[in-house]
C-alpha cells in the first residue's frame, strides 16, 4: 500500500502550556533532521498534530526512522484521495483486501472536519462500512476493540484513510531541555544513560577519554560506533575525544596505587566540566550505577563529585545491571559494548582501589600533580567529530570501490 | 566460442577480479592483527559480510565464510553430526544430492551414523510424503538441494519447510549452490531453513571461496579448528581478497536478478522447442519446476562424452551432467535416481546458461546440433 501522508500525534508535550509552541517547533526540526535523506518529504507541524507529506518518498524507510524520534506518542500512515465517495469506497476496499485475512473484526471511524462534505461522519461510517461488506460479506463488525480500525478523515485538502497506528518513542523532543555532556566510556551503562537523557529532551554531546597507546584505536572506534547508535534519535551527535595519556601516566607516577582511580575520575570530571563550559552545556551525564564498582560507592561519588558543583545526572544510578542490559539490547548497543577492548577506566586499574577514599588524602596527593597544566594541555588537544547515524559512512566510502 | 557450461563454473566478472587484485595489494593485513592494517582488513571483511547478509536479508552473524560449496556441505553435515550425536544418529538426504553431500553422508555411516535417501519422482523432484515417512525420533538432519545441478529441477523446499515445522529440532540444510540469484530467494531460504551452502565461482566470483547461511541459535561443531576465526567456528586466516571479490560478484549478480529469469527462460524455451523436434532426443529437465539455466538432454545412442566433444569441435562448450562426475565415466546419479535407464543416462549432456548468452548463440547451437544429428543418424 503506497502511503501519501503520515499523521503524527504528540506525546507529553501536549501538556506543556505556553512552551508548547517551542516544543512543537523543536520536534518538527528533529523530525526533519531524522528524515533528511528524503528531500521531497514536507513536514507541517500544527498545534494538535504533525503531518508528514511524503510526496512519493518510501514510507517503509521512513517509519523506522520516525519511531526513534522522541516526543511522538504514535503515528498513522495514511492514504490521501480526492474527496469523492467512489474513490473513498474503492480505497477502503483496496486496503481491506490487503490486510484482511478472513479472521479479523473491523470498524470504520469516520471524521469530518470539512463540513462542506456531502456526508456526515455517521453517514460516512455506514457508506464505507457497506463498501467493505460488499467485498467481504462474512466480515465481522465490532465496535469495541476491533482488530482493524479503518479511519477516514475528511479534511479541506482531501480524504485520508488509515488503518494502522504505530507507537512512537514517547518522551520529550531532544533539545527542549538544553544540552548535557555525556561521559561515554564504551561500557554498557553510559550509552543507556545517554539514551535515557535524550528521551527526556536533553541534547547530548559525547565526551570520550583516549589514552593511546594504552587504549587502542578499536576502543576509540567502539565509542564512536556506540555514539552512532544513539545518533538516530537526534540526527547527529558531537563526539569529543580528550587526550588522556599524559594525565594517566602522571597519576601512575606520582599517586599511591589505592588513589589512582579516585584521582583519575576527578580529573575526568574536571575536564568534562571545562568542556561543558566551552561548549555551553548545562549539565553532565554519566553511566554510574550505585555500587557496581569501586568508583561507584557513595563515598567514591562524594570524593569524585567534589571537583564541580555542576549538576551531574546519573540516569542509571538506581537501575539493576540486568535492567540496564535490557535497555542496551533494546537500543542495540549491548553487542558493541561487550567487545573486549581496554578503555581508560580499565588500564592502570589498581588491584585494590579505595572504596572509601579520604578527601584530605585526595587533596594531598593531587598537590603532587600539575593539574592546571595537565588540564590545559588536554583541552588544547581535544578533537571534535560529528557522528551521524550508522557512521561507518566513512568506512563505506573507504571501501566503496572494492565492494 | 559459445560457453554453455555455466553450472560447472562461470567466468569471473572483471569487476570482481579487479577487487581481488586491489584488495590483495592494498588491504593485505591479517584481520586478526591488532595494528591498523589488521583493523582495516577486519573492517573490510565485516562490510563484505554485511553486504552479503543484506542481499539475502539475513543478519551479519548468520553468514560464515568457507572455501566453497563442498566445504559448506561438509561443515554443515559433519558439524551437525558431531554436535547432535548424543540426540540421534540418523540423517536424511535426497537421492539427488551433490556428491559433496552424498559422500559426506556416506563417510558418516562409517562413524556409526545412519543415512536414508529420500527418493525422487521420474521428473527428478523429491517426494515430500516419502521424505516424511523417513523421519524418525533420532533424525538430526534433513539435507535437500534447492536446484539440482544435473537436470535443474527445483526442489520443494517450501513444502519440506512446512513438513519440518513439526520437527523443530531437526537441522534443515539446503545446498543452494545452483539456486542463488537464479530462482527467487524466498523459494529456498524459508524461515524454517537452518543452513544453506554457497559457492562464489557459480556467480562470477573467484574460486576457493564461498559462504554458509547459519541461522542464529542453531549449533554446529567446527570442522576447522585452530586460531578461532569466524567467531571460533571456522579457523584459518580469512581469505579477504576472495571474500570481498565474492561480495562484489554477488551484488552485481543480484543487480540483474529481475531480468535474468526472463532472459534465461527465453533461451531455454528456444532450446527446448528446437530440440524437441528431434525423435532421438530426450529432454530430462521438466518443463515445470525447473531452473531457468539448466537443460539436461540425451541423444539416443550417442554417449554424452562423444556429443560434448563433437560440440566442442564446433566451439560450443557443454558438459556431461555434472563437471564433478564427467571425467569418471559414470552415468549421472541424478538420472539414475529418476529411474532413467543407464543406457540412456550415459548419453546425457548438460547445457547450462548464463545471462551473457544470447539468442544468436542458441540459434548457432541449433544449427550445429542439426548437423551433428544428421551425421550421427547415419552411423546409428
Amino acid at each position: 500500500m503506497k502511503y501519501s501522508e503520515i499523521m503524527v500525534r504528540y506525546g507529553e508535550l501536549s501538556t506543556k502550556g505556553k512552551n508548547r509552541r517551542s516544543f512543537i517547533m523543536q520536534l518538527a526540526s528533529n523530525v526533519r533532521q531524522a528524515l533528511i535523506d528524503f528531500p521531497a518529504l514536507k513536514v507541517h507541524a500544527d498545534r494538535d498534530r504533525m503531518h508528514l507529506i511524503l510526496n512519493g518518498e518510501d514510507s517503509d524507510l521512513i517509519i523506522p526512522k520516525l519511531q526513534k524520534v522522541f516526543g511522538i506518542q504514535n503515528f498513522s500512515p495514511s492514504i490521501r484521495v480526492e474527496k469523492d465517495l467512489e474513490q473513498i469506497k474503492q480505497t477502503a476496499q483496496e486496503i481491506m483486501k490487503e490486510i484482511y485475512t478472513g479472521k479479523e473484526t473491523f470498524k470504520v471511524t469516520a471524521r469530518r472536519s470539512d463540513h462542506t462534505f456531502e456526508q456526515t461522519s455517521d453517514e460516512l461510517n455506514v457508506t464505507v462500512g457497506d463498501a467493505v461488506m460488499d467485498c467481504f460479506p462474512d466480515i465481522k463488525v465490532q465496535m469495541k476493540q476491533p482488530d482493524i480500525n479503518l479511519r477516514v478523515e475528511i479534511r479541506s485538502n482531501g480524504a485520508f484513510l488509515s488503518y494502522e497506528t504505530i507507537l512512537g518513542a514517547a518522551g520529550l523532543p531532544v533539545g527542549t531541555s538544553g544540552k548535557g555532556m555525556l561521559m561515554l566510556s564504551g561500557g554498557i551503562d553510559s550509552p543507556v544513560a545517554g539514551y535515557m537523557a535524550m528521551k527526556r529532551g536533553v541534547e547530548i554531546e559525547a565526551v570520550h577519554f583516549a589514552s593511546p597507546p594504552y587504549t587502542s584505536e578499536q576502543a576509540l572506534q567502539k565509542a564512536k560506533d556506540l555514539t552512532a547508535k544513539l545518533a538516530p534519535y537526534v540526527g547527529q551527535i558531537q563526539f569529543i575525544e580528550v587526550p588522556f595519556t599524559e594525565v594517566q601516566e602522571e597519576i601512575k607516577n606520582k599517586v599511591p596505587e589505592g588513589y589512582w582511580m579516585t584521582i583519575t575520575r576527578r580529573i575526568m570530571l574536571l575536564l568534562t566540566d571545562r568542556i561543558r563550559q566551552l561548549r555551553r552545556g548545562l549539565i553532565i551525564l554519566n553511566g554510574e550505577s550505585l555500587g557496581q564498582v569501586a568508583s561507584q560507592t557513595l563515598q567514591s561519588m562524594v570524593a569524585i563529585n567534589e571537583v564541580t558543583s555542576t549538576p551531574i545526572i546519573r540516569p542509571v544510578a538506581t537501575m539493576d545491571k540486568l535492567e540496564i542490559i535490557d535497555t542496551a539490547q533494546q537500543i542495540d548497543t549491548f553487542d558493541l559494548s561487550i567487545q573486549p577492548f581496554e578503555d581508560c577506566c580499565t588500564i592502570f586499574a589498581p588491584t585494590q582501589p579505595k572504596t572509601r577514599p579520604h578527601l584530605d588524602k585526595v587533596h594531598q596527593y593531587e598537590e603532587r600533580l600539575d593539574i592546571y597544566g595537565l588540564v590545559e594541555r588536554a583541552l588544547a588537544n581535544i578533537k571534535v567529530d560529528q557522528i551521524l547515524p550508522e557512521s561507518p559512512q566513512d568506512q563505506e566510502n573507504e571501501f566503496a570501490e572494492l565492494l | 566460442m559459445i560457453y554453455f557450461d555455466n553450472s560447472a563454473t562461470t567466468e569471473i566478472y572483471p569487476a570482481s577480479l579487479d577487487t581481488y587484485v586491489k584488495t590483495s595489494k592494498r588491504v593485505f593485513g591479517n584481520p586478526s592483527s591488532l595494528h591498523y592494517l589488521g583493523v582495516q582488513a577486519n573492517r573490510l571483511l565485516e562490510q563484505a559480510r554485511k553486504q552479503i547478509a543484506d542481499t539475502l536479508q539475513v543478519s551479519n552473524e548468520e553468514i560464515a565464510f568457507t572455501s566453497g560449496g563442498t566445504e559448506g556441505d561438509n561443515w554443515i553435515l559433519k558439524g551437525t553430526a558431531f554436535e547432535k550425536r548424543s540426540y540421534g544418529k540418523h540423517l536424511i538426504i535426497s537421492s539427488i544430492e551433490h556428491p559433496a553431500v552424498k559422500k559426506t553422508a556416506e563417510q558418516l555411516t562409517h562413524f556409526g551414523f545412519e543415512v536414508d535417501q529420500a527418493p525422487v519422482t521420474e521428473e527428478g523432484i523429491i517426494d515430500v510424503n516419502q521424505l516424511a515417512e523417513l523421519i524418525r525420533e533420532d533424525t538430526i538432519l534433513v539435507s535437500v538441494m534447492a536446484v539440482n545441478n544435473e537436470v535443474g529441477t527445483i526442489q520443494p523446499i517450501q513444502e519440506i519447510s512446512t513438513l519440518l515445522e513439526k520437527y523443530p529440532k531437526i537441522h534443515f540444510h539446503v545446498d543452494a549452490v545452483q539456486a542463488i540469484a537464479k530462482i527467487d530467494t524466498q523459494k529456498w531460504l524459508t524461515p524454517r531453513v537452518d543452513f544453506a551452502a554457497f559457492s562464489a565461482h557459480k556467480f562470477h566470483g573467484p574460486r576457493g571461496v564461498g559462504f554458509i547461511y547459519w541461522k542464529k541459535g542453531r549449533r554446529l561443531q567446527a570442522l576447522m579448528t585452530g586460531g578461532g576465526q569466524e567467531g571460533e567456528q571456522r579457523s584459518g586466516t580469512e581469505n579477504v581478497p576472495a571474500i570481498v571479490a565474492m561480495a562484489r560478484a554477488l551484488r552485481l549478480t543480484f543487480e540483474k536478478i529481475n531480468q535474468r529469469p526472463e532472459h534465461l527462460n527465453h533461451l531455454k524455451d528456444a532450446l527446448m522447442k528446437g530440440l524437441s523436434t528431434y525423435d532421438k532426443v530426450t529432454i530430462f529437465s521438466p518443463e515445470e519446476n525447473s531452473a531457468p539455466h539448466i537443460l539436461c538432454l540425451a541423444l539416443k545412442g550417442i554417449r554424452g562424452e562423444v556429443l560434448v566433444h563433437a560440440l566442442e569441435e564446433k566451439e560450443i562448450i557443454t558438459s556431461t551432467t555434472s563437471a564433478c562426475s564427467s571425467k569418471k565415466n559414470t552415468a549421472s546419479s541424478t538420472l539414475a535416481a529418476m529411474n532413467v535407464a543407464s543406457a540412456l543416462a550415459t548419453c546425457a549432456i548438460r547445457i547450462s546458461l548464463d545471462e551473457s548468452n544470447t539468442v544468436a548463440e542458441v540459434e548457432q547451437f541449433m544449427v550445429v546440433f542439426d548437423q551433428l544429428y544428421q551425421r550421427f543418424s547415419k552411423i546409428n
